[in-house]
């Protein structure tokens, strides 16, 4: 095709097609070099991190992961008592996070969907939450919330329950409770918003077969509606997991940064992201460096876990049902 | 529209309040998102207006103890690393959503694209560490430097993710008929494409930077901090998050005022950026895309 038309074309013309053939190949090289550079930052970002982490590795070996000590004096450190508050708080965020914003995104898609304003106020009102900077919710975690919460949730419930080991300890507010509400809330806009986009998708002969069944709003949307967007719903759960598990600032001043590992909610404790954070300019020492560069590995890895099963839940869902995420 | 007709059909009653109570509840979740956004915007304001002044935005800090000062060289820290950051990271991103839109048949694109998602997604903390270690361990120090390529890994697949999405609702019908015309391909993409999206690529990259602008995390690990103007890209900084965070846990009451003064500028900051980009774009967008 390309020599039959340039066959039939004068000299300029043909400079002119040369030139721009170049371009174009020029173009995708620089394209694709941009493109390259994105998988190079995540490749380096893993090889520095374990580069770096190697004199811990080699001291402490895999024993760093169940390792409960984190003694700076004697150079003992395993990373347990972080991978357990990370673990406790983000669970905690789900637990609470996950209804709220269900319903959120129930509101947005069944109840007032064609009601365009609100819709959309309701939405954008969502959407700012996911705009406010992780410190400012620490800024507001540690004086309003954690106050709040010690005086009108933690302290009834120890008064009354506090025989049960999780409402145990002295309400401080400073804890692994503050920290999973306060968590719980700034992952409601990533789940609300992908949970929306998936019952948008729903279609509507889903609901229609169930109304005509004689079913009420609510078990249409619970029988007919959610199980349909089931796997789209469990993909935004992750990836609402994977926001709380890698949330740093907001962490760090309101769980009170004890690396300790117990069964009550209002103890102080610490997550990955928040040692690394506290401890890491302050640190001297190799070993102490290179261990803190661990829990960073560590935290890689499990972002990646997390992210590429949420991934791969998302982009069966979308292949299903042709929607935007 | 679906319509349900009751009338003729009876309905149990404990069916009905299940129904009511569900419904309850699922106002009481967005009463509930709502509460949280205002309570945050509240507070901020009553605690952070008080100290407004133009001289908190423009003076440096005086120590504990002082009146007055302000949060001059970590505003100025925030835009020159935000500014830099952005230098280097919308050649890259939009460059890689190009790729993303143009050949998304590609191994390369597939596997780009998803480490793209990751990378979005990653905790913070870890870029900070991998800066610090490539950068800070280098030069021996702190900088906005090393600031500003910490903000630009965060702002990279922000900008290349809008930049892919804004280019693939422009309608293939544009990119045939340029194409058709004999305009190269290059050309179809800077010219056709790209500039029908640009609506689109806009409102990545504003959003990009008010994300990095809000960054705390990593710039602890790679601008350090600083009480003083800048003295060259290679010295420690200050930044808006920072100073929130570093005043935020200090013991001095004196402090927390000025950390909710910078909190309630931040603030402001990114709602005016985020809702600016809503109203000015997102209509126009809706537009074009209904248009297809």
């Amino acid at each position: 095709m390309k020599a039959f038309s340039k066959a039939r074309l004068t000299k300029t013309e043909v400079r002119t097609w040369n030139a721009s053939a170049n371009a174009d190949s020029l173009m995708k090289v620089l394209v694709a070099v941009a493109a390259f550079t994105v998988i190079a930052i995540l490749t380096a970002i893993a090889f520095e991190l374990y580069l770096n982490s190697l004199p811990s590795i080699s001291k402490f070996g895999i024993s760093f992961i169940w390792g409960t000590t984190w003694d700076v004096s004697t150079e003992m450190f395993g990373a347990l008592p972080f991978i357990f508050g990370t673990f406790v708080t983000s669970l905690l965020a789900l637990l609470i996070g996950l209804p709220i914003s269900l319903g959120v995104a129930i509101f947005l898609s069944e109840k007032v969907k064609s009601r365009r304003m609100v819709t959309r106020s309701i939405g954008t009102l969502v959407e700012l939450l996911a705009a406010v900077p992780s410190v400012i919710y620490g800024l507001w975690g540690l004086f309003f919330l954690s106050p709040l919460l010690r005086r009108y949730v933690e302290t009834p419930l120890h008064d009354y329950l506090g025989f049960v080991p999780l409402f145990a300890g002295t309400p401080f507010g400073l804890d692994f409770f503050t920290a999973g509400v306060l968590l719980a809330i700034m992952i409601i806009p990533t789940v609300s918003a992908i949970s929306r986009d998936v019952l948008n998708a729903v279609p509507n002969s889903q609901r229609e077969a169930m109304y005509s069944l004689g079913a009420t709003h609510w078990e249409v949307i619970w029988k007919a509606v959610l199980p349909y967007a089931r796997s789209g719903i469990f993909g935004a759960t992750i990836l609402g997991l994977a926001r709380a598990v890698g949330e740093t600032m907001a962490v760090t001043m309101v769980i009170g940064n004890e690396p300790k590992i117990t069964a009550s909610l209002f103890s102080g404790g610490y997550t990955l992201a928040a040692v690394i954070a506290n401890q890491f300019t302050e640190a001297t020492g190799q070993l102490y460096i290179s261990s803190l560069i661990e829990i960073g590995l560590v935290l890689f890895f499990m972002a990646l876990a997390i992210n590429t099963f949420a991934r791969l839940l998302i982009w069966k869902m979308k292949r299903g049902m042709n929607i935007r995420v | 529209m679906v319509r349900r007709t009751n009338d003729s059909i009876s309905v149990s009653t404990s069916r009905i309040l299940m129904d009511k109570l569900m419904s309850i509840l699922v106002y009481a979740a967005v009463g509930l998102a709502s509460a949280a956004l205002i309570l945050i915007l509240a507070e901020t304001l009553i605690q952070g207006l008080p100290i407004l002044k133009l001289s908190f935005l423009l003076d440096a800090p005086v120590p504990v103890g002082f009146s007055g000062g302000g949060i001059g060289p970590d505003i100025e820290g925030t835009l020159i690393m935000v500014g830099i950051a952005s230098l280097i990271s919308v050649p890259i991103g939009v460059g890689a959503g190009i790729f993303f839109s143009e050949w998304p048949e590609s191994k390369l694109s597939s596997l780009s694209s998803f480490s793209n998602d990751v990378l979005a997604e990653f905790p913070s903390m870890v870029i900070g560490i991998f800066v610090y270690t490539i950068i800070v361990l280098t030069t021996g120090r702190f900088s906005a430097f090393a600031g500003s390529v910490a903000l630009s890994i965060i702002m990279i697949p922000v900008v290349a993710r809008t930049t892919e999405e804004s280019l693939k609702i422009v309608p293939k019908t544009l990119r045939e008929a340029s194409m058709a015309l004999g305009v190269s391909r290059w050309k179809t993409v800077v010219r056709v494409v790209m500039s029908t999206g640009k609506r689109g690529l806009i409102t990545g990259i504003l959003l990009a930077l008010a994300r990095a602008a809000g960054e705390t995390a990593p710039l602890i690990l790679t601008a350090g901090y600083s009480t003083a103007f800048l003295n060259g890209l290679f010295n420690q900084t200050g930044s808006l998050p920072y100073l929130i965070y570093y005043y935020a846990i200090s013991p001095y009451s004196s402090w927390h005022a000025i950390a909710w003064g910078a909190a309630l500028i931040l603030i402001a900051i990114m709602f005016v950026m985020n809702v600016s980009v809503k109203l000015a774009f997102a209509s126009k967008f809706e537009e074009t895309r209904a248009e297809i």
